[in-house]
């Protein structure tokens, strides 16, 4: 039987950073017809990898064949023209233009002119044969996160693409939304066209792929079949030892109701709604999980808590106190810590030391200086001591905070938060894009908190994560308590229906 | 319509149009994301090459193309060191600020007080006598006409062709027309330059056509005045002609009002100008805000192709 | 081939080697301009620099000149820090000025002992006030301050011709546009003999000294750089943005007003046009040469200042207008600007070394 010649064949590629190796001579092949997952933890050079074949990059050393000839692109342009295409975890989509204006940027330069009519129609026919229903004529801030994604997949097939790359695409979606998806990958494939994901969810890989190639630190450790590996092996291979055990949920007895949220709403960035009369608890030694696809309202609702958004209406109740209208200063004064969404844009201030920052919320207490005058000594040691006590990796409480890794940036965004043991920590996404290790130590020092009697609200994609850690789970949607269940009394199922929106039988709304 | 209220409305047609060149051109760059302060600076060096040149050729037309290549050139050096060293765009714009007021005062010494040739009034035959429209928008100077045409062009560049999509998707989101294959640079580059011309002309209708001499410093802020009609403007060129024609109405209300005898003292008519641009400044700046697309939401943010 | 690729660390002796190198590059530049306009730059260049650092005269002019350029360097290099562009410290001088010549010449303080008191403390207030109405704009309205500060320097400028031409006219000026002479108490004194060197100076150094320590010793100025570095994690922290705003502008337009001040009170001894040849506007300048670093400004103030005095000088001898020093600032910008970023690269020439690949799969070639 002749072996076909892969589609693409990528070869030694090498690929370097200020300060950082990102590919490390490695291969790559790609047949049609085939989904080939690409898995490997945050930081293993997936991405990097498939930007170098995609031309957004340009490798330092190696060769890259398609259908057997070497060639070099030198810019996402080229490779949409020999048919590869790529859609990013941030989608490269314009949001102020409409789907029709995205579509219409990404053919290539036909004429000056710009014909609406005739794009919008294409569309309109694609979206019908793969089953993705999109709306031409809406502009891209308005669709939800799963129709952004169809559109940058319609975008690609609009423009002929024969290769397809998806990068963490299931990252926002829905469990039914990610069923969903995977059909129509399967369709594509068996169209033969040639499909990678990149991925660090085992079990996706195990469930679409027909082959996975892991990469870790940068090199290529081994490609195969994924009828000849299972989920454990792979692990293992991805992390390069044992899985890390899993922390344990153990039961704490239930402390006074710390935070309550009684027919909360607000408005998002647009102004229009995002939250809807909700409710919901969290006591002392609990964790209440809050889970939802972005842009139902997760990031709103932390936001209202923490004093950083005016509601529009309803009642945030701190140890009992009145807190609806308090500000961010009034809030931490509570005893309130709040771990941010977005680690380097909201956490930090990048260019300040490791000291300032870790002190950025005592900084105005009476220990730390005298008058207007600041205690720098005081603050240096206070500083070492939190290094130490948290493992931050750093210089010295001197260095820049924009010199720490994603890892050591949480550490140090967890000491300044949780160091004062506050009775109510609010965790948005703790875990984003920190490899296997990091998240341990997270999830380690939660519940650590959980257990000493804090209060945790946890506002999490990640449903694995939500499952792990949470006593509680509350389900958002379009801005409303869907429902708020038991973990152990709830599958994955019942909380994937409930992202939709269907609201689950027993599941109580703001009980208790 | 009284015969004053005529030409009080054409001469506010006149005080705007070079506020509306500069302010188009602005638009454009700031479309594709880049915020170029040194319209002012830009503007006086045109508005020199442009009498300089106008009264060596005795050609107001050769002068118009000299103007809109100063003006162009020094753009080039905003466009240099903001799109390919990304260097702070404010800094870069206040540069050419300072470096085009010297420059143009300097290199013009010699032609201050000296008396110009520049465009004259044409009249559009036939339609410069309809009643009361005629005499105000039909019965001025050619680059007048030229400022008409450039906002239709303007518009459908922006709308309905290529370029400004591929202008617009720069501007909001550098990285998704990056990864669609656009050159941003060469789209940013261009849209810089396109403003430096424009404001180009602007500079030279100052001194060749509103007036037909050289001062030092002429301009008095229409270049900062021109920023802040493109936020009033939301980015659009269609409502900058309304902006500019208002600013242009202040200022003829007030030469009028100066010119006819008033009691308001004449420096504080002359504040007047500066104080409406605030006002106007405030007001669109509320309305940016609420509405939901507004600034490009890429302006003044140097584009670097990262992971 | 050659590229250019990014440095990981900045050259070590890039501080001090980028802005000789880009001052040096500006004055070349300027010499092409000057050459092509008829000028003879060896000699212009040879008055501008040698007038201000050539004799003691010299250098006590200069640091008259450098006394308002550390004044309003402060005020832009204050709200810098928190990413505001204050444009309007030319006009907050102005403001300075008639805050001084109102106290001086219209209330019965001008001619009392705390005269001299009463002209800072109003030129201040002046300055502050000019000032805080661009900063409450921006503080509660988010009107962008670089706009409305530039457009009050113009409304400044009217304001002062309009008092000099008007109610505020000298009767004895024949017509000139001029207020009265300050009463003596209220004029600045000299403090260098001989000179026109006035306390304005001192002022201006104990500034930057209140600046430095509170900028990087007190919890406003850890708040202030916060705010700077990332608005949004300063908000999250909960520090209050507008408060801030409001009180970094006001003392901005203090400090720019305690220029305006000296110029009136000490320089000329009026109310007139032309107090300033664009102090404010070499202001942002200063900041940014001086890399927003407060005892940075000092120095740099003097160098700018030499070059106005090098101007001035050039006028006499060459009849050139002061506006070359205005065209050579700008070209010191532009370079410095440049290599700024330059020296964030390297120049790689020929194929890059290939590091040794470690140990791993590697198809053979």
């Amino acid at each position: 039987m002749v072996q076909p010649s892969p589609t693409v064949a990528m070869r030694a590629i090498t690929k370097r950073f200020p300060g950082v190796l990102a590919n490390d001579a490695v291969d790559f092949d790609l047949a049609a017809g085939e989904i080939h997952a690409l898995l490997g933890e945050n930081g293993a050079g997936k991405s990097t990898l498939m930007k170098i074949l995609y031309g957004f990059y340009q490798p330092d050393a190696g060769e890259i064949r398609l259908h057997g000839t070497s060639v070099r692109f030198r810019s996402p342009r080229d490779a949409l023209a020999r048919g590869l295409g790529m859609v990013f975890q941030q989608f490269m989509l314009v949001p102020s233009l409409s789907v029709t204006e995205n579509v219409l940027l990404s053919l290539p330069r036909a004429r000056l002119r710009l014909d609406y009519r005739d794009a919008a129609a294409r569309i309109r026919g694609l979206a019908a044969r793969y089953g993705m229903v999109v709306e031409p004529a809406a502009r891209v801030w308005q669709l939800s996160v799963g129709e952004q994604q169809r559109v940058e997949i319609l975008k690609l097939l609009a423009l002929g693409a024969e290769i397809l790359i998806l990068d963490e695409p299931t990252a926002v979606l829905t469990p039914q939304e990610v069923r969903d998806l995977f059909t129509a990958l399967r369709r594509l494939a068996a169209e033969g066209r040639a499909v990678v994901i990149i991925t660090h969810k085992l079990s996706e890989v195990m469930a679409v792929a027909d082959r996975v190639t892991v990469l870790r630190s940068g090199r290529r450790v081994e490609s195969l079949r994924t009828t000849a590996t299972s989920a454990r092996a792979l692990a293992r291979l991805m992390v390069g030892r044992e899985a890390f055990d899993q922390v344990q949920r153990e039961p704490v007895p239930p402390g006074p109701e710390v935070l309550a949220v009684e027919g909360l709403s607000a408005l998002n960035d647009q102004g229009l709604p995002a939250l809807r009369s909700v409710s919901l608890a969290v006591r002392g030694g609990e964790i209440v999980g809050v889970a939802g696809v972005a842009g139902n309202g997760q990031r709103e609702l932390g936001e209202v808590v923490a004093g950083l958004r005016p509601p529009t209406g309803g009642r945030v109740r701190i140890n009992g106190r009145d807190r609806t209208r308090a500000s961010a200063l009034e809030v931490r004064n509570c005893g309130v810590g709040h771990v941010p969404e977005d680690r380097l844009g909201t956490g930090v201030a990048p260019n300040l030391s490791v000291a300032d920052n870790l002190l950025l919320n005592r900084y105005r207490d009476p220990e730390f200086g005298r008058g207007p005058l600041l205690d720098r000594r005081a603050m240096q040691d206070e500083a070492r001591r939190l290094i130490d006590e948290f493992g931050i990796r750093t210089a010295g409480p001197a260095a820049p905070v924009r010199t720490l890794s994603g890892g050591n940036l949480q550490r140090l965004i967890l000491a300044r938060e949780i160091g004062t043991h506050p009775r109510l920590i609010l965790a948005s996404h703790p875990t984003r894009g920190l490899d296997v290790g990091a998240t341990e130590t997270v999830h380690q020092l939660l519940m650590n908190q959980r257990r000493a009697g804090a209060a945790i609200l946890l506002l999490s994609e990640d449903l694995d994560e939500i499952l792990l850690l949470s006593d509680r789970i509350a389900v958002l949607y379009a801005g409303e308590v869907v429902g708020i269940v038991q973990t152990d009394r709830v599958t994955v199922e019942t909380l994937g229906l409930m992202m939709t929106g269907a609201r689950a039988a027993g599941a109580g709304s703001g009980v208790r | 319509m009284s015969p004053v209220t005529v030409a009080v409305l054409a001469a506010a047609v006149r005080a705007g149009t070079p506020v509306l060149f500069a302010t188009l051109g602005e638009i454009f760059a700031e479309r594709a994301g880049v915020l170029n302060l040194g319209i002012e600076g830009m503007m006086l060096a045109s508005a020199l090459a442009g009498f300089a040149v106008t009264a060596q050729t005795s050609n107001p037309w050769i002068g118009a193309a000299a103007a809109a290549a100063a003006g162009g050139c020094l753009s080039v050096i905003h466009a240099f060191l903001s799109v390919t060293l990304r260097a702070n765009q404010v800094a870069s714009g206040l540069a050419l600020t300072i470096f085009g007021t010297g420059m143009s005062a300097f290199l013009g010494r010699g032609y201050v007080g000296v008396p110009g040739s520049g465009f004259q009034a044409t009249p559009v035959p036939l339609i410069a006598q309809v009643p009361v429209l005629g005499p105000i928008l039909f019965q001025q100077d050619p680059l007048v006409y030229l400022s008409y045409a450039a906002v239709p062009v303007a518009w459908y560049v922006l709308y309905r062709t290529r370029w400004g999509l591929e202008i617009r998707a720069v501007g909001e989101h550098p990285e998704a027309a990056d990864a669609m294959g656009v050159d941003v640079a060469r789209v940013r580059y261009g849209c810089v330059i396109a403003g430096g011309v424009l404001a180009g002309l602007g500079g030279t209708f100052l001194s060749t056509a509103y007036t037909s001499m050289w001062i030092e410093n002429m301009t008095a802020g229409r270049g900062w005045i021109a920023l802040a009609l493109v936020i009033f403007a939301t980015w659009d060129p269609v409502r900058a002609v309304v902006g500019a024609y208002l600013f242009g109405g202040v200022n003829a209300l007030q030469l009028h009002l100066q010119a006819t005898g008033t009691s308001l003292p004449t420096y504080l008519l002359l504040m007047a100008p500066y104080v409406f641009t605030i006002v106007v400044l405030v007001i669109a700046t509320q309305e940016t805000a609420r509405k939901r697309l507004g600034t490009p939401a890429a302006l003044s943010v140097p584009y670097t192709r990262t992971g | 081939m050659i590229a250019l690729e990014r440095r990981e660390a900045p050259h070590p002796w890039a501080p001090l080697a980028i802005p000789l190198i880009s001052i040096a590059s500006a004055f070349a530049a300027g010499a092409v301009v000057l050459w092509l306009a008829g000028v003879n730059p060896m000699a212009a260049y040879a008055d501008l620099l040698g007038e201000p650092f050539g004799s003691g005269f010299g250098i006590a002019e200069t640091l008259v000149k450098a006394t308002p350029l550390i004044l309003t360097g402060l005020a832009v290099l204050l709200p810098a820090r928190m990413k505001l562009w204050n444009i309007g410290a030319e006009g907050q001088l102005q403001l300075g000025a008639i805050g001084a010549a109102w106290v001086a010449l219209f209330t019965p303080i001008g001619h009392s002992p705390v005269a001299m008191l009463g002209v800072i403390v109003a030129g201040m207030a002046a300055g502050a006030l000019w000032a805080l109405g661009a900063g409450a704009l921006r503080a509660w309205l988010n009107v962008n301050e670089t706009i409305t500060t530039l457009l009050m320097n113009y409304i400044a400028l009217l304001f002062v011709d309009y008092l000099i031409y008007g109610p505020w006219k000298d009767p004895a000026s024949r017509g000139f546009p001029l207020s009265a002479t300050f009463p003596l108490d209220a004029r600045l004194p000299i403090i260098i003999p001989g000179t026109r060197v006035h306390l304005g100076l001192v002022l201006a150094l104990v500034a930057v000294v209140i600046v430095t320590v509170a900028l990087s010793r007190t919890r406003w100025g850890l708040e202030v750089r916060v705010i700077g570095d990332n608005p949004r994690a300063a908000r999250y922290a909960g520090m209050n943005l507008a408060r801030h705003t409001l009180l970094v502008m006001g003392i901005a337009g203090g400090l720019a007003g305690l220029a305006g001040v000296g110029e009136a009170s000490a320089i000329a001894g009026r109310l007139q046009r032309g107090l300033s040849p664009g102090y404010g506007y070499t202001a942002i300048i200063v900041a940014w040469l001086a890399k927003l670093n407060p005892a940075a400004v000092v120095i740099v103030a003097v160098l700018l200042g030499g070059l106005y005095l090098g101007g001035d000088s050039l006028q006499i001898s060459l009849g050139l207008p002061i506006a070359v020093v205005n065209m050579l600032q700008g070209l010191i910008f532009f370079f410095v600007l440049g290599g700024e970023v330059l020296a964030g690269y390297q120049v790689v020439i020929g194929r890059r070394r290939v590091e040794p690949v470690s140990t791993g799969s590697r198809a053979a070639r």
